[in-house]
């Protein structure tokens, strides 16, 4: 395959994942509690009044921008990482992000300060959360100003496992209400009515892709790992270190806004790797649509499957992802 | 001979042990010197004081007159090219891979590799009879077209000096003579100055310009390979018996190994 054939492929993945992508967000207007068919969505939205019009603007346009921004960067997120740590199993959760955000999140609960500050005190007391194991991770993980990559993929794991057990320690006081929400929050969903919030999932999310896609360069040369990264000029350790901060930010905005999605940025940058290559310049664009379109189904599934109740997003993407998995690594061996 | 790299008085190593001491050689231009000396000698540890892969606590490194320091990292990309022991588990292609080669040269901005990273990349891995595998992921080739593969991809730099780490290293008698041909016929073509580690003391003889010997840390021998590849040297260095002789061909010295049994039979009689 040569170098033009190799752009024509690439130009065809990314065409083809926008018109996946348009599909699932046209899929995801028209199905629901209150069917809307397709060939309708246009006069709806073109007469802007009535019930179905409000369904689509307030209830399931947020809901698809949500999935987008937040499924693009999760995806995305796990690509950049996985490159960075060369272990295909590295999540952005991995880095101890979730666990941070949903021990803000569970001691916003467990003091009662949603109640008290608003609806907003969640998503900031996870974000919050999130901060802090960043930090705590990323100075930790520093000696003498050199930063040391398998020291922080240990340091994230064992700030997760802290974390998680602190949170324990919380549910265990706590009362069977609080444990409730925080069990609820943790397994995600993306209804979220502050549209501000959304606004502000969707544009960084954005940014953070023209951020990481600026690295693309320089991540395709760590892939042969930071030394030799740096025998081809490239400063190793600043990339690692900038992506490292605006990656982490972003999943702690994900995860204090959805609560914890598993499983996006591990199988969505597998799957595309094999159909694309593993060139960041393709696979981050790539990964990006391929996360949005998976949590867009996913999210449909989770609101239709026992409408008019509505099932936890973090349990479809648990077992799809987890099933999708199996399924790549056993036709991989087959090869 | 002009000389393209100059260590003076080099010490460096690890905070919790081996150091080396007082390293002093030159690279001569154009020419290939290898670095030879017993398992523990300090081999590695100099050649990652060279590469930058370990920092030097005092002494300098010049290249043509300038402080090794002095480079930012793309300008030592430029100058010089690096062939690690290992091509660590990698799925790109030997075209994707060689053309990172042209990484120093990228442009801020510039999205994809140019007609001109295209045909240098080409030229290097018809050099290195690689070419066919371009399409190939790296993980599905041998060890020693890997090995070919890194030394396309460090041609690709277009350094002055190719630094390579035990080329030869796990490859058979075919493959380590295939590759040392390679770098002395590159060496001499393209005035491409070669340091390299090497093990196997007949290989330095017959492949290498200069030598310098090493042992626990210090420099103990340096010169022509007719010079440190002695007896009493490599008995010195190597705690080893062994014999020399002159290559009939190449009139190097070529090195007998001689086992106790055959040592103590000779002694005897």
């Amino acid at each position: 395959m040569s170098m033009k054939h190799k752009h024509i492929r690439w130009i065809i993945s990314i065409i083809v994942l926008l018109v996946l992508l348009i599909g699932s967000v046209l899929l995801s207007l028209s199905t629901g509690e209150i069917p809307i068919k397709l060939s309708d969505i246009l006069q709806i939205m073109h007469t802007k009044s009535g019930m179905e019009y409000s369904v689509l603007t307030n209830i399931r346009l947020p809901r698809i921008l949500l999935a987008i921004a937040i499924g693009g960067t999760l995806s995305m997120t796990g690509a950049v990482l996985q490159g960075i740590y060369r272990n295909p199993l590295v999540e952005p959760y991995t880095l101890g992000i979730s666990g941070g955000a949903a021990l803000g999140v569970s001691l916003c609960i467990v003091l009662h300060l949603h109640v008290l500050g608003g609806s907003f005190m969640l998503p900031l007391s996870g974000f919050l959360g999130s901060l802090c194991s960043i930090f705590l991770v990323y100075f930790l993980s520093m000696r003498k100003g050199i930063f040391s990559v398998n020291k922080m993929l240990l340091m994230g794991v064992m700030i997760s496992f802290i974390a998680s057990s602190t949170m324990m320690f919380l549910m265990s006081i706590s009362n069977a209400d609080d444990v409730h929400s925080i069990i609820f929050w943790i397994m995600g969903s993306l209804d979220e009515s502050n549209s501000s919030l959304i606004n502000l999932m969707l544009y960084t999310s954005i940014a953070g892709l023209v951020i990481a896609y600026l690295f693309s360069h320089q991540l395709n040369a760590l892939r042969l790992g930071e030394q030799n990264a740096r025998h081809l000029g490239i400063n190793a350790g600043l990339t690692i270190k900038i992506l490292f901060v605006v990656l982490s930010l972003l999943t702690g905005l994900c995860v204090s806004i959805a609560g914890i999605i598993g499983f996006v940025g591990l199988i969505i940058p597998h799957i595309v790797k094999q159909i694309t290559g593993s060139d960041y310049r393709i696979l981050l664009p790539a990964s990006f649509l391929g996360g949005s379109i998976f949590i867009m189904l996913s999210d449909i599934v989770a609101r239709t499957i026992i409408s008019p109740n509505e099932l936890p997003i973090g349990v479809i993407t648990g077992m799809a992802g987890g099933l999708m998995f199996i399924v790549v690594l056993k036709n991989n061996k087959a090869q | 001979m002009k000389n393209y790299m100059t260590l003076q008085n080099i010490a460096c190593g690890y905070s919790s042990g081996f150091h080396l001491k007082d390293i002093s050689f030159t690279v001569p231009q154009g020419k290939i010197t290898g670095i030879v000396g017993p398992n523990g000698s300090g081999k590695s540890t100099l050649f990652k004081g060279i590469c930058g892969d370990l920092s030097i606590d005092s002494g300098s490194i010049d290249i043509q007159g300038k402080n090794l320091s002095e480079f930012s990292l793309k300008q030592k990309a430029i100058r010089m090219a690096i062939v690690s022991q290992f091509v660590d588990n990698c799925d790109m292609t030997v075209q994707e891979y060689v053309l990172l080669g042209r990484m120093p040269y990228r442009k801020s901005f510039q999205l994809f590799e140019s007609k001109e990273d295209f045909a240098i990349a080409k030229k290097y891995m018809q050099l290195t009879d690689v070419y066919k595998y371009k399409d190939k992921p790296m993980n599905t080739l041998s060890g020693g077209e890997q090995q070919l593969v890194s030394i396309a991809r460090a041609l690709t730099q277009q350094p002055e000096l190719l630094l390579l780490d035990e080329p030869t290293a796990y490859l058979d008698i075919s493959h380590s003579v295939q590759i040392l041909n390679l770098i002395q016929k590159l060496s001499h073509e393209l005035q491409l100055t070669v340091l390299l580690i090497i093990h196997d003391l007949n290989l330095a003889s017959e492949f290498c310009d200069h030598l310098v010997m090493m042992n626990s840390g210090n420099i103990h021998y340096n010169g022509t390979p007719e010079e440190v590849l002695t007896y009493k040297n490599i008995e010195d260095v190597y705690k080893t018996v062994v014999i020399t002789q002159q290559n009939p061909i190449s009139k190097r010295p070529a090195i007998f190994l001689v086992s106790n049994k055959y040592w103590e039979n000779s002694n005897e009689k």
